[in-house]
This record gives C-alpha cells, structure tokens and sequence, in this order.
C-alpha cells in the first residue's frame, strides 16, 4: 500500500507551547551538572585549565576510560544481541527460564559484581577484570530493547529477504540489523555512559577512570578545580558518544505501519548448534549470576564479621524502597513531555532537549551531587541536604533509563490516533489521559521499574547527598565491604538482590507482552 | 452503478461542507491551491484523485488537523476555518475514518465505539447495540479487541466510532484501500447503507475510480491540488472536462473531429454531441461500450486486433481503415475473433473538448 506520502513527516512541526515548556524547563534541568562544569572551567581560565588536563595522569586516564568504554560496549553489544537472537527467535529450549535469567543481572549492582569477584580472588582487578564484571552487569541493557525489537518484528521481512535469495545470515545483516538498529544503538549508548559514569566497580577493582579519579580528587582536596576539569574531559567523551550514535541511528520511524495483528513469528531452527548455545547461555547465568550470588553466600556463611541487625536492616531497606519508589516516579514524570516532544515532533530543538537529558546521565554521579549543591547553596539554600534534592539527582542521573522505555512506547502510538480521537470531540488533555497514557502505561512501568532499580543500587551521588542519618542499602553494603567486613556486608548486597530481582523480573514479564 | 435518484438541484439542498480558496504548503512544497468544493447536505461526495494529488490534505484541513494557509472551510453554515478562525477539531463535530481504522487498540470494540460519547453514556454502552447493527455487525462483537477482528469488521467499527457522537459531517479518508477485493465489496456496501441510514454528509477520499463513481451522488476530481471537476458520476463520466479526466474515470476513445450543427464528424462517422456546442475543429471522447460491433458488417469497417476476455464483457482492439485504433466494449457473449472484419457504429451521445485554444 502506498503511503499518504503528500503529508509525511512534515506536517506536525508546530510545537505546542505548554508541552514545549515542560520538555525545555526538564532539558535546563539536566543541564545544570554540565553548565557547573563550564562555568568551573571559565574560572580556571585558558592556562588553568591546560596546567591541569595537559598532564602524563590525564593521558593514562584517558587510554584506561577510552579502552574500556569501547571494549565493554563491543562486548555489551555482542553479548546481549547474540542472547536476545537465541532466546526469542530459535526453538533454544526454555525460553520463558532464560528470558528471565537474561535480565536477572540487572538485579546485581556492578559494585556487588565486583565484589563477588575480587573477594575471592584479589586477583582479579585491572582492565580485563574491569571489562568482564561491567559486561556481565551491563549486557542487559542491550538485551532487553533488542529482545522486545526481536519480538515485535515483522516475520514478512525476512521471508521476503530469503525470498529474494538471501541465505539466514544475509538476512539477518540486511534485514534484521537494520530493524534492531535503533533498539541496539540505544542500548549500546546506555551500556557506554554507564561505563563512564560507573564508580563503585572499578574503585573496588583498582581499575582508575576519569570518574574514580574524580572522586578520589574530591576526597583529597576540597578546591575541586582538577576534579572539575577531569569532569570537562568525561563530559567531552560522553558527547562524542551521543554524536555517534545520532549519526548512526539517523531517522528511523519505529511505529508499525498498517493495521491487523502481526503474523506468529517462525523460529529458526538451532539443529546442530543447539548443545553449544545451551552452554554458552549457561556459562553466561553462571557469571553474571551465579558468581555474585554464590560469593555473597559464602561470605554470610563463612566470614567472621557476619552478622544480622533486624532493625538496621530494616529500617535501611525501606529508606531504600521509599526512595527507589519516589525516584521513579518524578524520574518518570519528568521523562514524558520531553519524550512526547522527541517521538511526535523531530525536529533540531526537540533533538536537543532530548540529547540533553542524556548529558547529566553520563557525569559521574559526584558530579551531578557537587553541581546540585553548589546551584541549591546559591539559589535555595533550603534544598540543600533535603531529599527533595536527592531526588532531583536521581531524575537528572537516571532519565535515560525512563526516557528509553517512554520513548519506544510513545513510538509505537500511531499518531493517526490523536486525529481520530480529536474528530471524536475529546481535547487534546483527553487524548493524553485517555489515549496515549494508557497506552503507553507499560513503557511508563518499565521505565519506572528501570529507574527503581538503578536508585536502590545508587551508591556515589546518594553517598555525597543523602540527608544526615539517611542509610541505603548500597551506602551500608559500600562502608562495610571498604572496610573489608565481608561477612557484615553481605546481607545488604543480599538485600539489594531480593528488592531488586521482582522488579528485574516484572520487566521482563510486562517487555515480552508487548 | 446505482440509479442517480436524489435531486443535486442547487438552488434547494443546503451545503453540509463549502471550501473556498483553500490553500496549503508544507515548507516550501505547495499543495492545495485554492481548493473549492461544495458538499451537499446528507449525500455522500467522493474526492477521487491519484495519490498525492492533496485529497489527504484537504480532508485534514476540513477535519481540523491542520490550518489552511489561505480560504475557509464553512461546516453546516459555521465558519471553522477561515482567517482568523479556527476551531480545533474536537469541536467541529466531524466524524472521521481513517485508512486503517486506526481502532484504539486498548479498548474494546465497545469502548472503541462510545470513545465520543460524555462519560454517563460511556459508562452505560449506550448506542452500542443499535451502531453495531447499523454497521452490519452483531452485539457478539462488542466485548472483542480490535487485534481480533478482520480489517474490514474494523473498518466497520471505525464508522461506527465515528457515528457514534451523531457528528453532522463524516469524512473517510481511503477506508477501503487496505482491504482486500471480496472484503472491500462487503465492507463498502455495509458502510454506504449505515451512513445513508443515518443521513450523514460524507467525504470520500479515494483514488479507486469505481468506488467513487458507484458509491458517491458527486465526484470532485483532485489534480495537482486542484478540483478539475465536480458532477454527478454519470454526468462525469460522460462529459468529462478534459482528456485526462475522461480517461481517469474510465478507458474513452479520443478522436480528431469537427463539429457542426450539434454533431461532430469523426472516423466513426457522425455522433452527436451536447447542444450548443461551437463548430469547429474538437476532439470527441468515446466510451467503448458506445460502440457496437456489427459481425455482418454495417457501419464504420474495421479490423479486430485482439480480444479482451473479462467474462462480463470483452474488450475489443480495432484498427480503422483510416489508420487509427479504438477500442469497444462489448457483452461476453457475443464477440469477434482476431482478424474479422465488422461494422462500427457510435451509440449516444459523445463528450466534447476543444482542441488547445487557437
């Protein structure tokens, strides 16, 4: 069927001012970590700044953040695109176990991975050690968009492509990538600002990135001007990132064209390479999963410094829900204009909001505390110390994660929806409550799930910014392991598991839905 | 084709729609220029045009999706666009149907269908029952989801969405296109019989020529953003404006003639043409079915070149003595083969257009 190719695209370029306002006011707010950055950077001037990035440190740095950031995407990308191929379109036995096992990870803090590894063996540190524990946390962040693309794609393709004289490879490259390549180039963005941003991992494999640099900077010397220009570097590599994958992911329009249920899919047949890829999937639960779980049992069975304080415990683990709770909720609420704009008007300034909230994600989350502080210090002096403000940083760190989901959902709102509903007589306010929010209710749970589960295991930014006498989980499990009480830590890293693994498998549940 | 009963007589019916200069671009890319359309009060008209002719565009700005750069549109005697005018289209009271249906796929075939109405009806599925069975559908459906119906039950559910507020004005933008042939017979006639039965004004958009001639009371040709020409099918199809509209509406036979005295003469000999029409040199636009063919032989001799097979009918490529081809219609029981010789002779009257203006 021939497209209404006289009005696509370029019919909806009107911004509607009251949504624009909202997206635009949730961009400057995302913004405000890298303007701190700036403007620390135009205080220490042209000289300044070179005296402290033109340094041999500076350059290791680098070589070690632009190594592992690179290797740990290939293998994030690799990892979870191989995983979401097996699980959702071959007859691999026990599809349902493994697309739940596939996420579990997810449930894992990278700094409870790390743990698990170098507990046992003090061996593992360095960069392969670092690229192996991130990896395994990580690699669900490319599995699960690409699965839920997997899943909804449209078997015609393909039959077409083979068809057309495309053997199973070729047409996985021709047809099938290009179809997961917004799903994939996402995913791998998350995967990569993840790396730069990630602290708690690395610190505890002695592995020195831009961000632990940073911190250990703060540490030292208050005058946070080195720390600040260390930032600078980190934020130039996350916007290379984002242009990267701007460029390659291009325009793509996601939302499903024509109407009618789509056809089953037609699972390839494994044969012969069925016992290797049952391993393969084995190994991989193995380490993500079993490694950190076995580690934190031995370590509750065997260490002297076990121990269980049911009221310490209790009272942390529900600071730790209550604030995973509210987190994804502003987080999520603050998400929507900003993806509405991005999804229904493309177009440079909807880009640019949109590619903004991605910027504070991608600072170190003692970045994101410092710049919080110093604006609420200045601006409102009653934020500082308050929840409210703890609040704000997990919205500015983790609006990616919400913004993925809430964007995939919205896309695949066909926006001829809108129109037909307007002829109906409901406002555009009854549209959203009536059309598009229950419709995109699933993305907007997955998001909060997501965001729920990122501030539960939320360790730099919460330890700079929680209140006086605000204990989390991961802030508990961090002092006791730093102290090396592994035995102590154990029941919080245990705890951290428990709360996040319903929440990792009810993401699963409502992606395969879709 | 269905009898051409109702009166279109100007002067009584009142206009449920009227566009007048409508103009719009989308960035530097016109496309609508100066569109002017009348719509008569509870009849359906098609807009039949090829794709991207605008049809879509015009059918937005009547809608209220988008603003006109230029003209109004005036909806049962109110000006909803217009210089400074707008009314959004939530207030317009159109009903709209889209080529896919576009069902709310959350909701069920009966929330679907009361979508517009106020919350009490809502609640109360009120007009479920009787806008299913205006739609050709029984009350067995009203509990489904769209995923679980055809394309052409959820086109029928679509109308039924739309009729449902009792809107003045329903606009069908290409409903039938994305179903297939056995469904589309089906489906057209169960939409045309629900909308007549509710007596509501329509705009058809459509490209499928058929369509409009056998389901709308007037056809408006779109061209390049343009109405070329608004009429009653018949009166369309056999007086075309030009060339390119009659062989739009219908394969048509064009001929070098000369008109006199109410007749044009032309290789098939003399037809007669409409009264008043200035002598001189003209083309004569014939449809096939107009031409009979004589096995004996009497009339205009020619030569069958090949042959058609449609079971209905049959299609006959002739060459004339002169030089010229033409092509005739004729009944699937009685045809030539390849290479007779027969007569031709021209039934009815022929459409007329003059040559470029000299």
């Amino acid at each position: 069927m021939i497209p209404i190719v006289e009005a696509g695209g370029t019919r909806r370029l009107r911004y509607p001012p009251l949504r624009l306002g909202a997206a635009v006011a949730v961009g400057v707010l995302t913004l405000v970590p890298l303007g701190y950055v700036v403007v620390g950077a135009l205080g220490v001037g042209w000289d300044g700044i070179v005296a402290l990035v033109w340094r041999p440190r500076v350059g290791e740095l680098l070589v070690n953040t632009v190594s592992l950031t690179v290797l740990g995407m290939a293998a994030a990308a690799m990892l979870g695109t191989a995983a979401a191929w097996l699980v959702e379109r071959t007859d691999l036995p026990g599809r349902g176990m493994w697309t739940g096992l596939m996420a579990a990870p997810l449930a894992v803090p990278a700094f409870v991975n790390s743990f698990a590894w170098y507990s046992v063996s003090p061996s593992v540190q360095g960069l392969w050690a670092a690229v192996l524990v991130t990896t395994l946390s990580y690699y669900p962040l490319v599995y699960l968009p690409v699965a839920a693309v997997l899943r909804g794609v449209d078997p015609a393709f393909e039959e077409m492509s083979r068809a057309l004289g495309n053997g199973p490879w070729k047409t996985f490259l021709r047809v099938v990538m290009p179809q997961l390549r917004p799903a994939l180039l996402g995913g791998v963005l998350l995967v990569g600002l993840h790396l730069l941003a990630e602290f708690g991992a690395l610190q505890s494999l002695r592995f020195a990135t831009f961000t632990t640099a940073i911190y250990d900077q703060f540490q030292s010397t208050f005058n946070g001007s080195a720390a600040t220009m260390l930032a600078g570097v980190l934020v130039l590599l996350c916007l290379f990132l984002l242009v990267g994958e701007l460029r390659l992911a291009g325009r793509v329009r996601t939302a499903r064209v024509g109407g009618g249920a789509a056809r089953a899919l037609v699972m390839h047949r494994l044969g012969g390479v069925r016992v290797p890829a049952l391993a393969g999937m084995a190994l991989l639960v193995v380490l993500a999963l079993g490694v950190p779980l076995g580690s934190i049992a031995f370590w509750l069975a065997t260490s002297t410094s076990t121990a269980f304080p049911i009221a310490a415990l209790a009272a942390t683990t529900a600071t730790s829900l209550g604030l995973g709770a509210a987190g994804a909720l502003v987080t999520v609420v603050l998400a929507v204009p900003v993806a509405w704009l991005a999804v229904r008007h493309g177009g440079r300034l909807s880009r640019l909001v949109e590619r903004s909230t991605y910027i504070g994600s991608s600072l170190p989350g003692i970045v994101v505390a410092l710049a919080l502080i110093t604006v609420a210090v200045t601006v409102v002096p009653a934020l500082y110390q308050s929840t409210a403000m703890l609040l704000t940083a997990y919205a500015v760190l983790f609006m990616p994660r919400a913004m993925v989901s809430v964007r995939t959902a919205l896309g695949q709102v066909p926006p001829e929806l809108d129109d037909v509903a307007r002829s109906l007589g409901v406002g555009p306010r009854g549209v959203l409550v009536r059309v598009t929010l229950p419709l995109i209710l699933r993305g907007l749970g997955s998001g909060a799930s997501l965001v729920f589960l990122a501030v539960v295991t939320e360790l730099t930014s919460t330890l700079l910014l929680a209140p006086i006498g605000t204990r989390t989980l991961a802030t508990q499990f961090w002092s006791n392991s730093s102290e090396i009480k592994y035995g102590a830590a154990a029941p919080y890293a245990l705890l951290m598991v428990v709360i996040s693994a319903p929440v990792a498998y009810l993401l699963t549940r409502e992606s395969r839905r879709t | 084709m269905r009898e051409q009963v109702r009166s279109t007589g100007t002067t009584t019916a009142r206009d449920g729609v009227r566009v007048a200069g409508l103009r719009k671009s989308y960035g530097t890319v016109p496309v609508l220029h100066g569109v002017d359309l009348a719509v008569t009060e509870g009849e359906l008209t098609a807009v039949l045009g090829r794709s991207g002719c605008g049809k879509t565009t015009l059918l937005r700005l009547v809608a209220g999706f988008d603003r006109p750069d230029a003209g109004t549109v005036v909806v049962g005697g109110r000006e909803v666009a217009g210089p400074g005018t707008f009314l959004p289209p939530e207030d317009r009271r159109i009903g709209y149907v889209t080529q896919d249906g576009n069902l709310f796929p959350h909701l069920t075939v009966a929330a679907n269908i009361v979508f517009g109405l106020p919350l009490r009806d809502r609640r109360a599925r009120r007009r479920v029952p009787e806008l299913l069975e205006l739609v050709g559908l029984d009350e067995g459906y009203a509990r489904r989801y769209p995923h679980e119906l055809s394309g052409g039950q959820q086109q029928r559910i679509a109308l039924a969405r739309a009729l449902a507020p009792e809107p003045g004005i329903v606009l069908l933008d290409e409903p039938f296109s994305s179903l297939d042939v056995e469904l589309r017979e089906s489906t057209r006639r169960a939409v045309v019989a629900a909308l007549a039965a509710a007596g509501t004004t329509t705009i058809l958009v459509t490209h499928d020529q058929s369509e409009a001639l056998s389901l709308a009371s007037r056809v408006a040709v779109m061209r390049d953003g343009k109405i070329v020409q608004a009429d009653r099918p018949a009166d369309l199809y056999h007086n075309p404006v030009d060339g390119a509209v009659a062989a739009f509406v219908g394969a048509v036979v064009a001929l070098p003639a000369t008109v006199t005295d109410g007749g044009a003469t032309c290789a098939l000999g003399r037809v007669p043409v409409a009264d008043g029409s200035p002598d001189g040199p003209a083309t004569v636009l014939i449809r096939p079915e107009q031409i009979t063919i004589d096995i004996v032989g009497s009339g205009v001799s020619a030569e069958v070149l090949e042959i058609e097979f449609y079971g209905h009918d049959v299609l006959v490529r002739l060459a004339l003595d002169e030089g010229s081809t033409v092509t005739a219609r004729c009944p699937g029981f009685a045809f030539p083969t390849v290479g007779d010789v027969v007569g031709l002779t021209v039934r009815g009257p022929a459409g007329l257009h003059a040559p470029r203006a000299g």
